[in-house]
């Protein structure tokens, strides 16, 4: 629990962050064992995963009591939102390193690599490319691809509607809010519940791609730089999304449960500026890995 | 977990272990972080001398080649990333709720966990040197393809730059908000100590790029183990990739080790001159501006790897405007010195220590900033010796000025100032030793990094081994004057020195568990 004390809050000592620090070295070390196929890694990497998921329950529960026992006051508030605020920054410069990488080997490395004759002759700059000496690229959406070639996933098709989905998303997350700030429950409980199945949909169809690439197009993490730049940025915006996702079901359920005021709900509008930094991340992807 | 549950009383200081497993008080997480970096530098230092012991002599004698290259390697990591950063997150902790008159830092329990995120890192990083294939021997720079290649111990390498960024993120997001969000009343941006403006800079910094080497060595991971091909040319990728991503982190970095350095001396040097410090205003710009500059620098560090004309010349322009602030910072010290009634107890000997050998450091990186002339230091002993002046001369001893100048503050007692000029004095003279001749050594052309050499660069070589020693074991001083403080010694008064300035020195040494609990006024 927390106390306040002469005005300013100050929790108690707490045992959450070191347990969860112990999970993540269990994932970790199970992770480096299990990608060197060493027997116990799966084991250490379950057990971690398990740690850090009920410690995450256990810690994000208390915050929450804490919040609607009215622990908070207005100082501690604002310290969220700037810690909210400035992870969300430093998230978008870990994408902005995959962004990075995706526009040097556009922009300047795979010209580079066709204009040496002497290393690669006959290599022609071209995006998509999987190199030199990786498949060939026989145009988007080609599903008769033969071995040593990879085709891709065109812009206009489930891309463009899960673009459409995660927007809509976005405004209704928004409704949702206003509908809270006026305190008309019903209107904001029924406009998150669409927002997280928006989420959960643009997730199922993100799924039925990679499926699709995998088993028709031949494209995959190992589809030369195309194949790592477009599945290690869309899938960590995935990752983003599943977080969000589950986010937003909490902040759901905690609204069912009566949380949050419509001047006071620091939770749910964290929830929702992830959600909105998802969103605009997916924007980003749909222009520069699926349109040019 | 009810609301019914009564308030603690917080005056009490918890007792036993779990103390310092479960806090949340600032004070208690900067010992924390003190201990741990001061360890670090032990650790990381051995290995500095297992280096230097093989050096000694050319031809190969004490350690094997790939052990040589993990030591360098695990060297530069466990310094940088297990002793000077959470070395300054420890003093960031103890001063800035201190210094700015808050009851605690902005978010405690998160605080707690960027703690306790590091000795699991240190652990993956200590346990990667005992499995097959030993630990990371590509320097901490990591570049494919040597990293690509490497065993397991270069993927534990890689969970531990991901657990320390994580631990610097969320501690750097626990720092601005304290100090955007904290402040007594009264206590306006422009009025804030130097040491709270350096480090609200060097946060933004660790923000903006510790997930972009987060981003790096995931893609380094991938492609070790998941086929991608970021770093390999024959799936169209290039290695040149990973030198950008990772310096546009690295640049940054180096000054995220240096500013609160900068900030401690500043708040020395203005006590021990008895002047207040010369040009706060133009200090507080030029840190921003050092800031700005560190991220359009990068590629300095990459001349010879075969960029465009047009590249090497933007960067060696933009790399030689940082001398224009760290200039005025520098000249700013000096000003605050002149015509001061100086006295010099140890902290004021680091700190000029300090300025006068960071600027060496300064000096040799503006010629290597130079694209021409850098094709000659490029990888030679003469930019070991140059990142020695700015990261040891500059980082360590900055730190170690702001040790002894709080160690009263904290522990409520006086060091013994006879040893501490010991100290001071044996890691000077053993630092020129070890590395004044190392600026002769890379302009002969003796290249880092291999455990062999030529006869003829073996004089400076013993010289400099012989300096490590000296400066080495002379750190065990500072243990022994670190625990004699602790346990006792005449008592430290609220002041402690003469006149200092800022809210830390209105409370009593040591300060109680919570200080501020009501926020001080300040005019």
């Amino acid at each position: 629990m927390s106390a306040a004390h002469g005005g300013y809050y100050l929790p108690d000592p707490t045992k959450w962050p070191i347990i969860t620090s112990m999970g993540l070295f269990l994932l970790a070390l199970g992770f480096t064992l299990q990608i060197h196929h060493l027997a116990p890694g799966p084991w250490l990497m379950a057990a971690g995963a398990i740690i850090i998921v009920l410690m995450l329950y256990a810690w994000f529960s208390q915050v929450a009591t804490e919040s609607e026992a009215g622990r908070y006051d207005a100082q501690v508030d604002t310290s969220f939102r700037m810690g909210m605020g400035w992870f969300i920054f430093s998230e978008v410069m870990f994408f902005a390193a995959f962004f990075g990488a995706l526009f040097y080997t556009r922009v300047l490395s795979v010209p580079w690599l066709a204009g040496e004759e002497m290393l690669w002759p006959g290599f022609e700059a071209a995006w998509p490319t999987a190199g030199p000496q990786g498949a060939a690229y026989i145009g988007p959406d080609a599903h008769e691809v033969a071995p040593g070639q990879f085709s891709s996933i065109g812009a206009f098709g489930v891309p463009l509607l899960n673009t459409i989905l995660l927007l809509a998303s976005s405004v209704t997350v928004t409704i949702a809010h206003w509908a809270l700030k006026k305190n008309q429950r019903a209107k904001l409980s029924f406009w998150l519940f669409v927002s997280v199945v928006l989420g959960f949909a643009f997730l199922y169809f993100q799924a039925g791609e990679y499926m699709e690439a995998y088993n028709h197009l031949g494209l995959t993490l190992g589809s030369g730089v195309y194949g790592a730049t477009f599945f290690m940025l869309t899938g960590f915006h995935g990752l983003h999304v599943t977080i969000g996702a589950i986010t937003l079901t909490v902040i759901l359920v905690r609204c069912l449960r009566g949380h949050f005021k419509p001047d006071e709900h620091f939770g749910f509008e964290g929830a929702a500026w992830y959600w909105h930094f998802v969103d605009t991340v997916w924007v980003g992807l749909f222009i520069f890995v699926y349109i040019l | 977990m009810t609301s019914t549950v009564a308030d603690h009383h917080h005056d009490e200081v918890p007792k036993g272990i779990s103390r310092w497993l479960f806090t949340t008080n600032h004070k208690d997480i900067g010992t924390l972080y003190l201990w741990f970096a001061f360890i670090m530098f032990l650790v990381g230092g051995a290995m500095s001398l297992i280096i230097r012991t093989e050096l000694f002599q050319p031809g190969l004698q004490v350690v094997d080649p790939h052990f040589f290259n993990q030591m360098t390697t695990v060297h530069a990591l466990v310094m940088v990333f297990g002793a000077v950063m959470p070395g300054f997150v420890g003093f960031a902790n103890w001063m800035i709720p201190m210094m700015i008159g808050a009851p605690d830092m902005a978010l405690p329990r998160l605080n707690n966990w960027s703690f306790w995120l590091l000795p699991p890192a240190a652990l993956l990083l200590i346990i990667s040197l005992f499995v097959p294939g030993g630990g990371p021997a590509a320097g901490w720079t990591l570049y494919p393809p040597l990293s690509s290649q490497g065993g397991m111990g270069v993927d534990f390498t890689i969970f531990t730059v991901h657990l320390l960024g994580m631990s610097s993120i969320l501690g750097s997001i626990n720092i601005i908000a304290t100090i955007l969000n904290m402040r007594a009343p009264g206590m306006t941006l422009m009025k804030m100590p130097l040491f709270v403006w350096t480090w609200l800079i060097t946060a933004f910094l660790l923000l903006a790029a510790i997930p972009v080497f987060a981003g790096a060595v995931t893609m380094l991971l991938t492609d070790r183990h998941f086929g991608t091909a970021f770093f390999d040319p024959a799936g169209g990728g290039d290695p040149v990739l990973f030198q950008h991503i990772f310096w546009f982190f690295g640049h940054p970095e180096v000054y995220i080790l240096i500013l609160p350095a900068f900030g401690i001396i500043s708040q020395v040097i203005p006590t021990f001159s008895r002047k207040p410090l010369f040009g706060y205003t133009s200090m507080v710009f030029a840190s921003v501006a050092i800031a700005f500059l560190s991220f359009i620098v990068w590629a300095h560090h990459m001349y010879t790897v075969g960029m465009p004309l047009s590249g090497e010349l933007f960067f060696m322009y933009a790399t030689m405007l940082i001398a224009i602030p760290t200039g005025v910072k520098i000249f700013n010290w000096l000003a605050t010195m002149w015509r001061g009634s100086m006295t010099f107890e140890t902290p004021m000997l680091y700190a000029i220590a300090c300025v006068a050998l960071f600027t060496v450091g300064g000096l040799t990186g503006l010629t290597m900033s130079i694209t021409p002339a850098d094709f000659q230091y490029h990888d030679t002993y003469y930019i070991v010796a140059h990142f020695h002046y700015t990261i040891f001369a500059g980082s360590v001893l900055g730190m170690l000025a702001g040790v002894y100048y709080w160690l009263p503050k904290w522990t409520g007692h006086m060091y013994d100032e006879t040893l501490g000029k010991w100290h001071f004095w044996l890691t000077v003279i053993g630092f020129n030793i070890t590395f004044f001749p190392q600026h002769f050594l890379g302009l002969a052309g003796m290249p880092r990094r291999i455990p062999d050499y030529a006869l003829q660069f073996a004089d400076f070589n013993q010289v400099s081994t012989i300096g490590a020693f000296i400066m080495g074991f002379a750190q065990l001083i500072l243990l022994v004057v670190v625990v004699k403080a602790i346990r006792g010694g005449k008592e430290a008064s609220s002041e402690v020195w003469e006149n200092p300035e800022g809210l830390e020195w209105t409370v009593p040494s040591p300060p109680p568990y919570h200080t501020f609990a009501t926020p001080p006024q300040v005019r």
